[in-house]
C-alpha cells in the first residue's frame, strides 16, 4: 500500500471546517460521473467519449452501465474533441472526457474551431485539473486551461467547487445547446451549499456574506476562502466567499457588488495568476471604476513547485492560512 | 445526368470559382479546380442531400476537410440551389456570410473547417452517430494530399478502422502540389495507398477527373467492414492551361486578363465538348 497523500487541510483547518459545520462529501469527478450516467440511462444520445481515460474519468461504471453509449478513441485527444464534435453535429449529447491537461493543450484547436466555432452542442469535460496530479508533474498540470478557454468565443465554461455545483453543472450541460466546458479536480470535497440553493450557469453563488474582504474563488478553492473566512471571523472580520463556478459568462454583478461592497478583494483559483479569474475580476473591477485593495492568489509565472496538491496549494498560499494572511496584508495596507 | 452533361456543368463550376475568387480579391484557385470534378460527382450523384433535405437526420453527410477550396464548393451549392449563385460574388465581402472557409452559415455547410486534419475526426464522430442509431446515411470528407501531413488524420484513421466504419468514405485530392512545392518534397506521403491499407481501410485509386471512374468509386462503400479512401489523381489548376501544375496558384488570384483567357479557355473547351455530342 502506497503512503497516503498529504492532506488538503492542516489540523487547524479541520477544526474551523468542523466548527463551520461541513461535511465531506464525495470527489466531483465521482459526482460528475454518477449523475452522467444517471442521465444516460433516460436518454440513450448521452454519449461519454473517453482517451483512454474512463478509469480516471471515474466512468467505468459508466461503461458497464451503458456500454452503447460510451465511445474509446485511445490516446488520442485531438481526435476525441473532432469526434465529439461530430456526434453533437448529429443529434447525439456527447461529453468528451479528458484529462484537462492534455485536452486543453493538445486539442485547443479542435475546441475552438469543431466545437465552439462549428457552434455544436457538446460537453468537454477537463478532469483531474489544476494540479490535481501533484507530483506528477507540470505536463499533467493545468494551469492555463481557464487563460485559453477564456479567449475562445461561444463557451460556457464552468468550474464546480463541491457536489451540488458538480451536479448541476452536468445538468446544465446537458441541456444546453451551445459548447460547454466542466472542469473538475479529484480530491473529496466538502459541501458547501445549503439544500435549497438555486444553480444558475453564470450567477455566483454567495457562501457567507460579510464587508470586510471578499473573497472571488472558484473549484476547488472555494472551500479554502470559506475556511479563511471562518479563520478571519475569529479576528473580527466579516469575510464574502463567492462561488464563482461560472468563468464564462462571468458574474460581473457579483464581482462589481463585491468590489463596491468589500474593502478589499482576494481572487483564488487553482490555476496561473495570467489569463485566469484574477485578471477576469480585475478588468470587471476597473471598467466598473471601482478601485479597492485587490490581490490574485494563484500558481505564480514560474515552474510549479514539486510535490502533492497539498504541497502545492500550501507553498503558493491556497489554503486557509495562506489566505487569512493575504487579506490581512491587503486590510493593513496604508 | 449523364457525364458528358456533368463535363459540361463542370465548365461552367469552373468559370464561377474563378470569377468568386476574381471578385473575393482572394482565395484558393488551383486547389478548387483540382477537386472540383469530386465535388461535382458528388453532388450531383452521389449525396442523398438537397436543399430541401438538408435539415433531415438521414441526409448523407458531406465536410470539406481541405476548407481552403470553398469557392468550389460554393459554386457548386449554389448550382445545387443552396442558395442563388449571385452570392457568389459577395464571397470575402464586408459582413457576408460566404468567409474564405466553409462556415455553418452557408446553407448546405455541415461544419466550420480551413484549419487542417479537422474533417475526418468530425466525420468518425457523425458516422458512430448513424451506427449508434442504424441510421441509413453515409458521410464523405474530402482531404488534401498536402493535409495529411496532419497528424490528427492518423488518429482519426486508425478509429475509423477501428470502428469498422464502411459508411465512411474519405477522399483525397492527390494533386501532388503544396503552397511551398511538390508534396513529395515538402514532406512525402509515398506510398500513399499502402499507408491506407496499412491502416485498415479499403482503398481505391482513380483518376479525380473520370465521371465514371468517380462515379464508380463514391457509389457504395467498396467493402463491408472497412471504411473506403478513395485516392483520386488530381491536376492542381485543372482545366486553365496556365495554372495547371504550378504550386503559385494555390492561391493565386487571377488578374482581369488571365480570368479573361481563362474564361475563354473554358468556353472553349465546353464548344469541344458540345461539338463531340
Amino acid at each position: 500500500m502506497s503512503a497516503p497523500a498529504p492532506s488538503m487541510f492542516t489540523p487547524a483547518a479541520k477544526a474551523m471546517a468542523e466548527k463551520l459545520g461541513l461535511k465531506m462529501g464525495r470527489a466531483n469527478l465521482d459526482e460528475f460521473a454518477a449523475t452522467l450516467e444517471g442521465l444516460a440511462k433516460a436518454d440513450r444520445n448521452i454519449i461519454a467519449v473517453t482517451s483512454d481515460s474512463r478509469g480516471s474519468g471515474k466512468l467505468a461504471p459508466f461503461g458497464k452501465a451503458c456500454p452503447g453509449q460510451i465511445v474509446e478513441v485511445g490516446i488520442a485527444e485531438q481526435n476525441l474533441v473532432g469526434i465529439t464534435a461530430g456526434l453533437a453535429a448529429s443529434g447525439k449529447k456527447p461529453f468528451g472526457v479528458s484529462p484537462a491537461c492534455f485536452l486543453t493543450a493538445r486539442s485547443l484547436e479542435q475546441i475552438k474551431n469543431d466545437v465552439c466555432y462549428s457552434d455544436v452542442p457538446a460537453v468537454l469535460v477537463g478532469i483531474s485539473a489544476g494540479v490535481s496530479y501533484g507530483a506528477l508533474g507540470t505536463t499533467h498540470h493545468s494551469l492555463h486551461d481557464l487563460a485559453v478557454l477564456r479567449a475562445i468565443n461561444n463557451l460556457t465554461l464552468i468550474v464546480p467547487a463541491d457536489n451540488f455545483e458538480s451536479r448541476q453543472a452536468v445538468l446544465t450541460a446537458a441541456k444546453a445547446r451551445q459548447p460547454v466546458f466542466i472542469r473538475f479536480g479529484k480530491a473529496a470535497m466538502f459541501d458547501l451549499h445549503p439544500p435549497a440553493a438555486q444553480f444558475v450557469a453564470g450567477t455566483a453563488l454567495t457562501v457567507r456574506d460579510g464587508q470586510d474582504v471578499a473573497f472571488i474563488a472558484t473549484g476547488e478553492t472555494v472551500v479554502h476562502a470559506l475556511l479563511a473566512a471562518g479563520h478571519l471571523a475569529e479576528r473580527g472580520l466579516n469575510c464574502r466567499v463567492i462561488s464563482m463556478h461560472t468563468i464564462k459568462p462571468l458574474d460581473a454583478a457579483a464581482i462589481v457588488k463585491a468590489g463596491r461592497e468589500c474593502r478589499a478583494v482576494v481572487t483564488v483559483e487553482e490555476h496561473g495568476v495570467h489569463g485566469g479569474l484574477g485578471e477576469a475580476c480585475a478588468a470587471v473591477l476597473m471598467q466598473a471604476g471601482v478601485a479597492k485593495p485587490f490581490r490574485i492568489v494563484g500558481i505564480p509565472d514560474e515552474e510549479t513547485v514539486a510535490g502533492a496538491q497539498a504541497d502545492i496549494f500550501r507553498h503558493y498560499g491556497l489554503t486557509m492560512e495562506g489566505l487569512s494572511q493575504t487579506a490581512l496584508g491587503l486590510l493593513s495596507r496604508p | 445526368m449523364t457525364d458528358r452533361e456533368l463535363q459540361l456543368k463542370a465548365v461552367q463550376l469552373r468559370k464561377w470559382t474563378l470569377t468568386a475568387i476574381f471578385e473575393a480579391g482572394a482565395g484558393h484557385t488551383g486547389g478548387g479546380l483540382s477537386c472540383l470534378d469530386i465535388l461535382n460527382v458528388l453532388y450531383n450523384r452521389i449525396l442523398k442531400v438537397t436543399p430541401e433535405t438538408f435539415a433531415s437526420p438521414h441526409r448523407d453527410r458531406y465536410v470539406q476537410s481541405k476548407g481552403h477550396s470553398v469557392e468550389a464548393l460554393y459554386a457548386v451549392l449554389a448550382d445545387r440551389g443552396f442558395f442563388p449563385e449571385a452570392d457568389l460574388k459577395t464571397i470575402g465581402h464586408y459582413q457576408s456570410r460566404y468567409v474564405g472557409h466553409p462556415t455553418r452559415h452557408v446553407p448546405g455547410i455541415e461544419m466550420n473547417t480551413g484549419a487542417l486534419g479537422h474533417g475526418l475526426p468530425i466525420c468518425i464522430g457523425m458516422a458512430l452517430a448513424a451506427k449508434l442509431d442504424a441510421a441509413p446515411y453515409r458521410v464523405f470528407t474530402l482531404l488534401g494530399d498536402g493535409e495529411l501531413a496532419e497528424g490528427s488524420n492518423w488518429e482519426a484513421a486508425l478509429a475509423a478502422a477501428h470502428y469498422k466504419l464502411d459508411h465512411l468514405t474519405a477522399i483525397i485530392d492527390h494533386n501532388t502540389l503544396q503552397i511551398t512545392g511538390p508534396t513529395r518534397e515538402v514532406m512525402s506521403n509515398a506510398p500513399l495507398d499502402e499507408k491506407w491499407r496499412a491502416f485498415g481501410w479499403a482503398v481505391k485509386v482513380i483518376d479525380g477527373h473520370d465521371y465514371a471512374a468517380l462515379t464508380a468509386a463514391l457509389a457504395q462503400p467498396a467493402e463491408a467492414g472497412k471504411p473506403t479512401c478513395v485516392i483520386a489523381n488530381t491536376i492542381k489548376g485543372k482545366g486553365v492551361s496556365f495554372m495547371e501544375n504550378v504550386a503559385k496558384w494555390h492561391h493565386g488570384v487571377p488578374s482581369a486578363a488571365e480570368l479573361k483567357q481563362a474564361l475563354a479557355e473554358l468556353d472553349a473547351a465546353a464548344q469541344k465538348l458540345k461539338e463531340a455530342a
